[in-house]
This record gives C-alpha cells, sequence and structure tokens, in this order.
C-alpha cells in the first residue's frame, strides 16, 4: 500500500469517527450560544445511543430509532433546562448529574430488558443506516487521486453522516441569518437586553436546549445503530467531552466547529493507526499523546496562545427576571 | 414578592431542605427499581443491611467514606474560593502516582510509619501539580476553570494509561499495574477500631487514611474559619470586587486554593492505591472524584457535612455492590443511578422547594 492510500483511508475512518463529536458539538453550540453551559452532552449522547439502539431493536427500523435517540435526548435537555433555567440550579452540576443518571440508567435498563451485561441485542440490519454508495464511486474508482478520494471518503458513507456536514451550514444559516438566532445569541450575551425587548429569556434558552437534544440525538444514533449494530456499555467513551473541547477550540462558531471536529477525529483515527507502528527517525509514538491531544489543544487555545477564545458572556449564570 | 431572599432558620436550610431533597432523589431512584419489576422497599433493605449489618460491611462503607471525604474536602474548598474544581477524578488519578511512586521507593528498607508521612506529601504534590495549570491558566489567563479541570481529567488519564501500560508495568505481566507494595508501603487495616464495637473487620479495607482524612477535615474547618487565608477564600468566593477592593490578590488566592484542592484531591489516593490494594492499578479512582461534587453539595461545603455526606455515599456504594448480590436484577451501576438523582436533587434542584417552603414557613408562623 502506498502512502497516498494510507492516507485515503485514514481520512475515511477520521470522517466517520467525527460524526458524534459534529453533532454533539453543534448541540453544544446551540445551548452554549443561549447561555446554558451543557457538561451533560455525554449523558445525552449515551442515553440516546441506547434508546436508538431498544426501539431499532424492537420495531426493526432505522428510522424510528432516530426518533426515540431523539425523543430520549430532549427529554434528558428538558431536565437540564428545569433545573438550570426554571429553578436556576448550576448547570455545572446539572450536567453531572444528567451524565451519572445516564451511565447508570443504561447499564440497569440495559441488563433489565436484555440480559447480556448492560449490551442490548443485536439490531437487524433493516433497523440500521447501513451506507450508501453514491452514483459513480465504482467508476471513479481509477481516477488518479480524486478517485479514490471520492470513492473511499466522500461515498460509503451512511446518511446520517451527510446529515450531520449539512447541519453545519443549517445551524449557520439559523445562528446567524434568523431572527431566532439572533435572539438565541443575544440571549447568551445580554439575557436582560432581550427580557427588555419583551422576549421571554427562559422560553429562548428551553427553545436552544430543544434544538441542542435534537442534534444530541443524532449523535447517539449514529454511535449505536451507523457505526455499530448494538448498544455497548459507555460507548460514548468521552466522546462528548472532547466534542466539548472542538466546540471550544472552534471559538463557538459552526464552520470551524465542523473543521476542530474533523481534526480531533483525524487525530483519533490516526492514533488508531498508529498503534504499534514506528515512525522514521522518532520511533513508536505512544498513542495516548494523541488520545490527549484534542485536549492539550484546547487548553493551549484557552490560554490565549492560539488567538483568543471568548464564551458568551452570559453562559452559566441562571437570568433572575426582578431584582 | 421574591422567595429567594427571605431568611429561613438554620435547620430548615441545613436540615430539611437537604433532607427532603434525598426523600425525592430516592423516590425516583426507586422508581427505577419498581420499573425493572423489583420491590423498592425490599432493595432499599437489602442496601442497609448490607452497609451497616455487618462488621465487614461497616468497613468496606467506611472505607468508600474515606474516598468521598478526601474528594468532597476538594471540592468544597475550591467552591469557597467561588472555583469549581471538577477536575478532581484526575487530580486523585495523579496523586495515586506520588503515592505509588514513594511507596515503591521506600517500602522495601522502612516500616509503613516512616513511608507514610513522604506518601501523603507525595501525593498530595502531585494532586496539587495537576491542579496547577488550570489553576493558572483561571488566574492569569482567564481561562475558565471548570472546562480546563475537565481538559485535565483526560489529559491526566492519558498519561497515567501511558505510564502503567508503558513505565511501571511489571515486566512480563498483562495486567498495567505496579508491583505489590512490601507492608513498608502498605496503611494498617483499622481492625481494632471496628472491634471496638463488637465487630470484624474480615476483608474490608478500611485503613489508616480514613483517620488522615477526618484530620483533613479539622485542618480544613480551621483554614476556611480561622485562618485569614481562608478569610479571603471565602472573601474571593462570596464578591471578588470586595476582594480586590480589600486589596486581596486574585491570582495569588486562585492558585493557592487550587493548590489545596489538587492536593486534597491528590491524598485520596492513599486510601485505594497504599490501604486497599497495595499496588497502582489503572483507573483505580473510578469516578469518586466526581462523587465528591456531590458530597460537597450535600454537605453544604462544611467538613462537618461532608463526612455525613460521604458516609451517605460510602453506604450506598457498599449496600449498592452487596444489592446487586441479593438482587440479581439490578446490577451494580444502580448506585451510579442514585448518585445521578442525589446531585440532581440535592444540587442542580436544590432550590426547587424552597419558594414553597418558605411560603409554608410564612404562613406557620404568622409573618
Amino acid at each position: 500500500m502506498d502512502y497516498f492510500d494510507i492516507f485515503i483511508s485514514i481520512l475515511g475512518s477520521a470522517v466517520r469517527l467525527s460524526i458524534p463529536l459534529l453533532f454533539t458539538a453543534l448541540a453544544g453550540l446551540f445551548s452554549e450560544r443561549a447561555g446554558i453551559f451543557d457538561i451533560g452532552l455525554e449523558g445525552k449522547m449515551l442515553a440516546s445511543a441506547f434508546a436508538a439502539a431498544c426501539v431499532a431493536y424492537w420495531t426493526g427500523n432505522a428510522w424510528f430509532g432516530l426518533l426515540g435517540g431523539i425523543s430520549v435526548s430532549i427529554v434528558f435537555s428538558f431536565v437540564h433546562g428545569f433545573a438550570s433555567i426554571t429553578n436556576r440550579g448550576n448547570q455545572i452540576v446539572s450536567g453531572v448529574a444528567l451524565n451519572f443518571v445516564a451511565a447508570g440508567l443504561t447499564i440497569v435498563l440495559g441488563q433489565a430488558w436484555f440480559r447480556q451485561g448492560g449490551r442490548t441485542g443485536q439490531v437487524p440490519p433493516e433497523g440500521r443506516f447501513s451506507s450508501i454508495v453514491l452514483p459513480g464511486a465504482d467508476m471513479m474508482r481509477d481516477v488518479p487521486i480524486i478517485g479514490p478520494l471520492y470513492a473511499n471518503v466522500i461515498s460509503g458513507n451512511n446518511v446520517l453522516t451527510y446529515i450531520a456536514f449539512l447541519m453545519v451550514p443549517i445551524s449557520w444559516w439559523v445562528l446567524y441569518r434568523t431572527r431566532f438566532g439572533l435572539r438565541l445569541r443575544a440571549v447568551g450575551e445580554n439575557p436582560g437586553a432581550v427580557d427588555t425587548a419583551g422576549i421571554s429569556v427562559a422560553w429562548m434558552r428551553y427553545r436552544s436546549l430543544i434544538v441542542a437534544g435534537f442534534l444530541c440525538g443524532f449523535a447517539g444514533t449514529y454511535l449505536s445503530i451507523a457505526q455499530s449494530a448494538a448498544f455497548i456499555n459507555n460507548m460514548s467513551a468521552g466522546k462528548g467531552y472532547i466534542a466539548l473541547a472542538a466546540l471550544i477550540f472552534a471559538k463557538w462558531k459552526p464552520v470551524p466547529v465542523m473543521l476542530a471536529c474533523l481534526l480531533f477525529g483525524f487525530l483519533d483515527a490516526f492514533a488508531n493507526f498508529m498503534q504499534g507502528k514506528s515512525l522514521p527517525l522518532i520511533g513508536e509514538v505512544p498513542v495516548q499523546i494523541f488520545q490527549a491531544l484534542p485536549y492539550i489543544l484546547t487548553c493551549v487555545l484557552l490560554a490565549g496562545f492560539i488567538g483568543t477564545a471568548r464564551p458568551p458572556k452570559a453562559g452559566g449564570v441562571p437570568y433572575t427576571k426582578e431584582r | 414578592m421574591t422567595t429567594a431572599s427571605v431568611p429561613l432558620p438554620a435547620w430548615i436550610n441545613y436540615g430539611l431542605i437537604p433532607l427532603l431533597n434525598l426523600v425525592l432523589a430516592f423516590f425516583f431512584s426507586g422508581l427505577v427499581v419498581w420499573a425493572i419489576g423489583e420491590s423498592p422497599f425490599e432493595a432499599l433493605q437489602l442496601l442497609l443491611i448490607g452497609a451497616l449489618g455487618r462488621g465487614e460491611g461497616i468497613g468496606f462503607t467506611l472505607f468508600y467514606t474515606t474516598s468521598f471525604i478526601f474528594t468532597g474536602l476538594s471540592v468544597a474548598v475550591a467552591i469557597h474560593a467561588g472555583l469549581f474544581n471538577i477536575g478532581s477524578e484526575g487530580q486523585a488519578y495523579l496523586g495515586g502516582l506520588g503515592a505509588a511512586l514513594v511507596a515503591l521507593a521506600m517500602d522495601r528498607y522502612v516500616p509503613w510509619y516512616v513511608t507514610m508521612p513522604f506518601a501523603v506529601i507525595g501525593a498530595a504534590l502531585f494532586g496539587a501539580a495537576c491542579a496547577a495549570i488550570p489553576a493558572w491558566l483561571q488566574a492569569k489567563r482567564g481561562s475558565h476553570i471548570v472546562i480546563t479541570t475537565i481538559m485535565f481529567n483526560f489529559i491526566v488519564s492519558s498519561l497515567m494509561n501511558y505510564m502503567l501500560v508503558r513505565v511501571l508495568i511489571v515486566p512480563g505481566k498483562m495486567a498495567p499495574e505496579t508491583r505489590t507494595f512490601l507492608p513498608g508501603g502498605q496503611l494498617p487495616k483499622l481492625d481494632w477500631l471496628i472491634a471496638m464495637f463488637g465487630g470484624k473487620i474480615g476483608a474490608a479495607p478500611l485503613n489508616f487514611s480514613f483517620l488522615i482524612a477526618l484530620i483533613m477535615c479539622f485542618l480544613v474547618w480551621v483554614l476556611i474559619w480561622r485562618t485569614k487565608l481562608g478569610y479571603e477564600m471565602r472573601t474571593l468566593g462570596i464578591s471578588p470586587t470586595a476582594a480586590s477592593y480589600a486589596g486581596i490578590r486574585y491570582s495569588k488566592i486562585v492558585m493557592i486554593t487550587m493548590l489545596i484542592s489538587g492536593g486534597l484531591a491528590g491524598m485520596m489516593a492513599l486510601n485505594p492505591v497504599m490501604g486497599a490494594s497495595a499496588r497502582l492499578q489503572i483507573e483505580f479512582v473510578g469516578g469518586a472524584g466526581f462523587v465528591g461534587i456531590a458530597v460537597s453539595l450535600m454537605g453544604r461545603n462544611h467538613p462537618a457535612g461532608i463526612i455525613l455526606a460521604a458516609l451517605l455515599f460510602g453506604i450506598l456504594y457498599q449496600g449498592g455492590a452487596e444489592l446487586s448480590f441479593d438482587m440479581p436484577g439490578i446490577t451494580r451501576d444502580m448506585i451510579v443511578v442514585i448518585q445521578g438523582m442525589v446531585i440532581l436533587f440535592a444540587g442542580a434542584l436544590e432550590y426547587m422547594l424552597r419558594p414553597s417552603i418558605v411560603r409554608l414557613y410564612q404562613q406557620l408562623t404568622g409573618k
């Protein structure tokens, strides 16, 4: 295999690994731009992965699975909203709590329903999102450079992958070109001003959390019934936090979010590829470096060494109407 | 009129409201148990018997309590200065490396009581080191401490993975762990403590670090309420602008607070590493750092409250483990659900009941 083929195969796997990050980071984008910190992304992803696998297993329909994943994720969003918007609780504590609840419930319910040590049953093929071969992929394969790129990276993914990339311009359009988006960003920067304009801060924030729950549902569904064929214990494995890191790394902007997710997905794919291999001159590079790199990069960014990351001003602060 | 500013007597604020929140958390956990077809009351009974029924159960309960006291204190110290240290998990993990290095270096030559002070310092130093960079980033560069400490949990996890798989592993063994410490690197069991109450410790790993935890509770109380530094920390926590006006240096207090907080989290490692398994194992913290957040919240950031809350979570951990033996339908992860519920109701939803209680209180007292 020559270097180009290796590169293409890493790139293909990078795209697949970055999809759950992309959905989750976009979810975080909506809630954080509205001023709600969402540490609970991880838990939402896990819970929706479980729900999607269960529903797809029972109904044998992938789209019902997706619907199940989205619904559960939105329910978690509502709990987060109820705690942090309605009751003005600490948003981080609420997120931590939801992560615990999701981690525990998925295993307890999974064991009670399927008796396979926390796994769900194997989802039948028609209950999964399988890969789509785009027209002309086989014909293009022999064209140099573009051919393999088209056949192995762009084609051959499942429908959720294309939806993920479609969500990027849609998110941008919603956030920057609609009245809803303007108000959402305003609520994250200066809720008092939004309130003065006669718009309900609480309802705006709830709506942003519903959008976040909706997007996070896709991420979980992708994990359990697109990337694999069942729910496995703790299958989100910290991806929610990497997505959070990607969101910060992208300075809370939609298109950079996509690039950051692709970068982190690439690091992940590269780490998998490098496992047990050695580089010329350097020797064997420990895979742990690649695993830690997204977090290290984010810290370096936060330190202000790569531009400045300015979070939404009202982020994490519960809004109190009467003073 | 808003109910948020109405003062309530201490017994309602610190007794009744946390208790009601706890009852709610248990109610919803009970619903989960009921939903999977088991009896919640029977489960609760088995849980309590498992945790407190025998000397060995109590020993296990207090063993878990020890870990949670350390992480709870770690979170509480930071909260007093208005900092949310969500990285106790990683700090405890790195603290384990400090404790293990001391134990590995000294266990051949000296008895445990010589090793112990060095191990305490080693664990605290490594824990503090892990908190130092997020603290510096918060103090000097304005990076949000919650985000950076989360990032450090993962960075430490990768680092420890590397250390255990590549560096500290016993050559020829498969398990990523250090060699077993000799008695000179172990903390003695507290069998006499259980025996004092007529029980037998059995296999329970309750060890000397329990006493260290209690001493730390006292020291934290002295620090927060009886020293100038503690006063400055609390001032910063309540009002950063007032602190700045009073000439309290923000970056200095943030650094010191986080180093203390990280050090306390690091000391947690003494309990599992030197007290129980006598070796450094992968992922030995097992979520105790996050439980510390719940413990600190429930204990209202006061050492006395933290001991009680840590005991509660210790009972949950040990009782939950026993419960999963007795009720095959319930896995050990039920504890994680209960923890989540407790954090949700006692932490995030702590003000949910307050308005109605204020109204009820006003009606009853006729104000």
